[in-house]
Parts: structure tokens; sequence; C-alpha cells
């Protein structure tokens, strides 16, 4: 009956849908949307379906392989958990964003050719921007706006590239890519922004914890997976991505441990996550390859329910910094517990889902013989666990009470938030049938006892680091402060250059204008030495004066005339 | 009067962490039977894991610590 559908149109038929509906008949809309959207996906055909001609070129909106499938169904699932988390609330603006997001999200992953790829890159950039402003403060405004700026220098290198490419090629397909020209770099760049490359990150941590508590839940999952995608359909095994995701891997680990806001600790770790998925396209053999997309599929399950948590927290308390916060484990129990699994996820402890899929690419580094990007990425396995794994359920559920007594958050949070912890303890136990829906066949052992050991032994010398650091009072204490980053270009020294930059126009304007006016005045004076009321052309002269000097003119005149005329 | 929790009592903290050091103990002494396969030299030494999960956790967190002196500005640095 639906089967066959472009997925994107599902959820934008829903998100119209939604905007006309209110009270149960729109939380009807959101939820039966991705569920419908999902049923229509697993009775879709692999193949290219939907070609649309466009001028010159023909558009296939629709192709539908393992590699697309595979983020079809994870965008589904996530759009669907979302919307539970969402249903108590009262904002028709942020139903409807999220459902036209998640739809732009399904038209990147499904787009066959790059002009398709390129127009839903724009749709999911304006649809998204929604979500951060729906919080409705000065701040999310100006956050909202930083972001767009970034999507759309994004979208128009994206534009640029695929120009360029079509002109050099005369193809318009969306299949690998690979570092050559001009044109692949700017679409490497496109795709990298999104997927926050070192020093483009900042819109990620600069956004997301600024949007409200349930609009973070979908930016989690779609733009950057997106792009993940989008990398692993253009540019496997691209050398640079290789040392771009190991960079991405360790850095904001650093800034996770010292950051208050604890959604922005999310944000920093989110990068770190992103950047096991680069190195393992980058890394491109198919372990490596399968690492990748696995870990963006328990990725947008585990990290969408630490998010979800924190979200909880933040609806429930009104605060977010992990100074304010603390001993929440006494109101939210659930909450706490629901947290702890998406941590244990996150960290890759064994039998949680981000053991299975991140292992696999840390295992392809080794294999391939980059062993230096093996250290880096342990250190950040380590260091993952370290911020995500204990700094959030710590600060704010443990650690000194902070004396808040709250309640647990609305049903349908506590439901979403279940969900996504079963999916990521289903995935964790039983990998298999994640594992069959991979790209390449898998033959792979995630539970080997040394994998399994050598895992145990990190985590719990880790923790071992934290308990020690913490009983020792070593460990930095949660402190309310702005850490500067790479943004700090755009948001203070730009400002402060171009402020400059007037004062100095200002100063040579000013300077030139005296220099001028000076040089009118000598003008002046000088004709005024010359015509004033004192100058000689000014003296007074009677008017018989006048008279006699007029005859004399006359007079010689006469004689002048005379002299040469009389003959 | 509000209801005892837990942790509340240090009693309850101090039975969760000396069990905790039994655990990494345990995990560690497994080195000395299991051995492990190795693809990276540095994997053969006892206890490369849990050494270098502790180092790796300790560095961090002192180094991030250093980083506060040069980077943490006051909560409204950007909005000034």
């Amino acid at each position: 009956m639906i089967a066959d559908l472009p997925p994107f149109a599902i959820l934008f038929a829903g998100a119209l849908l939604a905007a006309g509906c209110r009270g149960w008949l729109r939380a009807v809309v959101i939820l039966a949307t991705p569920a419908l959207g999902l049923l229509n996906l697993i009775m879709l055909e692999p193949g290219i379906h939907d070609r649309v001609a466009l001028f010159d070129y023909s558009l296939e909106l629709v192709r539908a392989d393992r590699l697309s499938l595979l983020f079809g169904y994870l965008f589904h699932i996530a759009a669907f958990i979302g919307a539970v988390y969402a249903l108590h609330l009262r904002d028709p603006l942020q139903d409807v964003a999220a459902l036209a997001y998640a739809g732009a999200a399904l038209g990147i992953v499904f787009a066959g050719d790059l002009i398709t790829l390129f127009i839903f890159w724009e749709l999911a950039t304006i649809t998204s921007v929604f979500l951060v402003w729906a919080r409705r403060t000065p701040r999310a405004r100006r956050a909202g706006f930083r972001y767009l700026v970034f999507q759309a220098v994004s979208g128009l290198a994206l534009l640029a590239g695929v120009v360029i490419l079509i002109r050099q090629t005369g193809s318009t397909a969306f299949d690998v890519i690979g570092l050559g020209g001009l044109g692949s770099w700017l679409i490497f760049l496109a795709f990298g922004i999104k997927a926050g490359f070192p020093l483009l990150h900042n819109w990620i941590t600069d956004a997301y914890p600024e949007s409200t508590p349930t609009g973070a839940v979908f930016l989690s999952a779609f733009t950057t997976k997106a792009s993940i995608y989008a990398l692993a359909r253009g540019f496997p095994g691209a050398e640079p991505l290789i040392y771009i995701g190991a960079a991405m891997t360790v850095f904001p680990i650093f800034y996770a441990v010292i950051e208050n806001d604890l959604r922005r600790v999310l944000a920093y770790s989110m990068i770190n996550q992103l950047g096991f998925m680069v190195a393992g396209i980058g890394i491109g053999t198919e372990l490596a390859i399968n690492g990748a997309i696995s870990h963006a599929f328990n990725d947008v399950i585990f990290k969408g329910l630490l998010f979800m948590a924190m979200g909880a927290v933040l609806h429930v308390t009104g605060r977010m910094n992990g100074s304010a916060l603390g001993g929440l484990y006494k109101s939210m129990p659930i909450t706490t517990t629901l947290c702890i699994v998406g941590a244990a996820s996150i960290s890759a402890f064994p039998l949680f889902s981000g053991f299975v899929s991140k292992s696999m690419v840390m295992a392809a580094a080794l294999e391939e013989g980059h062993g230096w990007v093996w250290l880096l990425l342990l250190f950040a396995s380590a260091g993952v666990f370290h911020h995500a794994g204990i700094k959030i359920p710590y600060f704010a559920f443990f650690a000194h009470d902070a004396g808040l007594r709250v309640s647990e958050p609305p049903l349908n949070m506590r439901i979403a938030m279940f969900m996504s912890a079963a999916l990521a303890i289903g995935v964790g136990v039983y990998p298999w049938p994640l594992y069959e829906l991979l790209p390449f066949p898998v033959v792979y052992h995630p539970f080997d006892s040394t994998h399994v050991l050598a895992q145990v032994q990190l985590l719990f010398f880790s923790a071992l680091a934290f308990a020690w650091l913490n009983l020792s009072g070593l460990y930095p204490p949660e402190l309310r402060s702005v850490n500067l980053d790479a943004e700090w270009t755009y948001r203070k020294l730009i400002p402060l250059g171009l402020r400059a930059a007037t004062v100095l126009v200002l100063a040579v304007d000013r300077r030139l204008r005296r220099a001028g006016l000076a040089i009118v005045n000598g003008v002046i004076y000088m004709v005024w030495r010359l015509c004033g009321p004192l100058a000689a052309t000014a003296r007074d002269r009677s008017t018989g004066q006048a008279a006699i000097w007029a005859a004399a003119l006359l007079g010689f005149t006469l004689i002048v005339y005379y002299w040469h005329g009389g003959d | 009067m509000e209801k005892h929790h837990i942790f509340d009592d240090p009693r309850n903290v101090k039975r969760l962490l000396r069990v905790f050091y039994v655990v990494c103990v345990g995990v560690l002494a497994i080195d000395l039977v299991f051995a492990r396969k190795i693809m990276h030299p540095w994997e053969g030494l006892f206890g490369f894991y849990a050494l270098f999960g502790f180092v790796a956790c300790v560095a961090l967190v002192l180094i991030a610590k250093e980083m506060r002196k040069v980077v943490m500005r006051d909560e409204d640095y950007y909005d000034r």
C-alpha cells in the first residue's frame, strides 16, 4: 500500500500534518510518521527509485543499497525514539521541525546523485536550526545564527564542489569521489564541516547545548551522522581521514574534562566518537568501514540516550552545570540507571553497544599497521570513559548533594530513554543482527577473550585513576566558566579585529579631515589677506580720486591711439 | 525526615571502593595466567592495558587542569 514511497516524503508529509494538528492528534501523527516510514523502508526494494528529470540532469531521489538502508533504519528509529521523548511538549514548532529535519536527513542518505544530495543538505540546515531557536532565549538565538553560518558555508562549499565536479566529469553520480581536484576537496570540506573536523567543530559545542532538551536529541542523531554516511560513500580509504579522525578523538576529551555544562561535555564527546568513525573510514578496509558504520549506529542510540538523560535533568531542575548539580540519584533513580547504561555503552564496556563497534576500528588500525594512530585511539578510549562514562553520571547524579529534590521526568521521557537503553544493551549482548546489516560481511568476533580482557583492564584502571584523582583532591573541580576553543577566533578575535580596524579607519579619517580642513583654512586666510577688509584691494578710495584715475587712463589711451592710429 | 540514601553513609562508599579495588587487582591478575593475543609490541607487557588506562587518565586530567590556566574565562566572556 505505502511501499516504495521515497522515505523522506513520508516524514515531510508527517511534518505538514503535524503543523495542522493539535493535542493528542499531533501526538499520534509524530509517532505514526516514523513508524510508517520504517515500515515503508522495510518493504523498499534495493535499487534506484524515483528518477526525476531536472533540465539536462536525471536525479535519483532514492538509492537503496546496504549502506543507505542501514542509515535509513537508524534515522527512523532515532526519529521515533525522539518523538516519544518529545510527546509531553506543547510546541508545534519543534514537532514540525524535528520531523522535517529527519526527512531531510533521510533525503541525504538516500540521495543517488550530487544535486539531490545538495538539496537535502540545505534542507537539513534550514529545518534543524529551529530546534536551537525553539529554546527561545537570546543565547539560543545567537548560537542558532552562528550554527546557521557554519551550515551555510558547508552548503556553499558543497554546491561549488558539485558544480566543478559535474563540469569536469559530466556525471552527477554520488559514488566514490576520492581526493583529487578542487571540486573533490570542496566537497570533502563541506562534509568535514558537518562531521565536526578539528577547528571546524565548534558549531556542535556551541549550538547543541543551547538547544531545547528535546531538540538536542534530534540534533545529535542526524546532521553529523549524515556526514559520516557521506564520507563513507564519497571518501572511503582517504588517508587524511585517518589523521583527522585521530585528532578528533583526542583533543575534545581535554575540553570535556574541564567543561562545566554537561550537555557541552556531551557535545565534545560526540566529536570524540565521530573521530573513531572518521578514522575508520580513512583506514578504509572492510573491517574498518564496518566498524565506522556500526559505531555510527550505536552512537546515535547511546549518545541520544545520554542527551535524553541530561535533557531530563535540565527539564526537571532547569540546571545543566556540573557545579550546580549532584545527588540526583536520590530523587531520579530511574534516570540515573538509564544514564549509566548510556555511559557504559559510550565507554565500550563489554556487553554494551559501543564495545562491539569501536573495537572493530581499533583492530583495523592495528591490522593496517597504524600503530601510533591505534595508541591515540586507545588514549581516547580511556578518555571517553573518563569524561562521558564517569564524569556525566557522577557530577549529575552523585558527587556532592546539591540539595535538589525533584521528581523523575514525565513518563514519555522515561519510556524513550528505556527504549534506547534496551537497544544499547541488546546490540551489546547480541550484535549479530546489526552485523548482518553492515555493508561488508563481518568476520570479526567481538567477544574474543583478548578483546574483552584488554578492554576491561583499560576501563577499570581508568576508573581507578578517577577514584584516585578524586580522593586525593587532584581532580579539577567543576567551575562556572567558559573555555576558549577555536570559536574564539570568530567570536572574539574577528570582532575585536573589526573593532580595531574601525578605530584605525576612524583615526585616519579624522587626520585626513583635519589636514584637509587646514588646507581650506589656509586658502581662506590667504584670500582674506589679499581681498579681506584689511587688504590693499579693499582700501577705501574717494570718488574724485577714481575720476582722476579714470581720466588719466582715458588720456593715456587717447595718446596711444593717436600715436599709432594717426597715420 | 528525609529518607536515608545509600551513599549518605560514608561506610557504604568505602565498601564500594574496597570491592572496586579488589576487582581491579583481579582483572590485572588475569594477565598472569592468560596470554593475550598480541599485535602491537607494547601489548605484550604485563598489565599493559591497565597501566595505559591509568596513566592515560591521570595525564589527561592533569594536562586538562593545566589547560585551564590558559583557556578558562568567566562565564559571560563572550557576552561582554
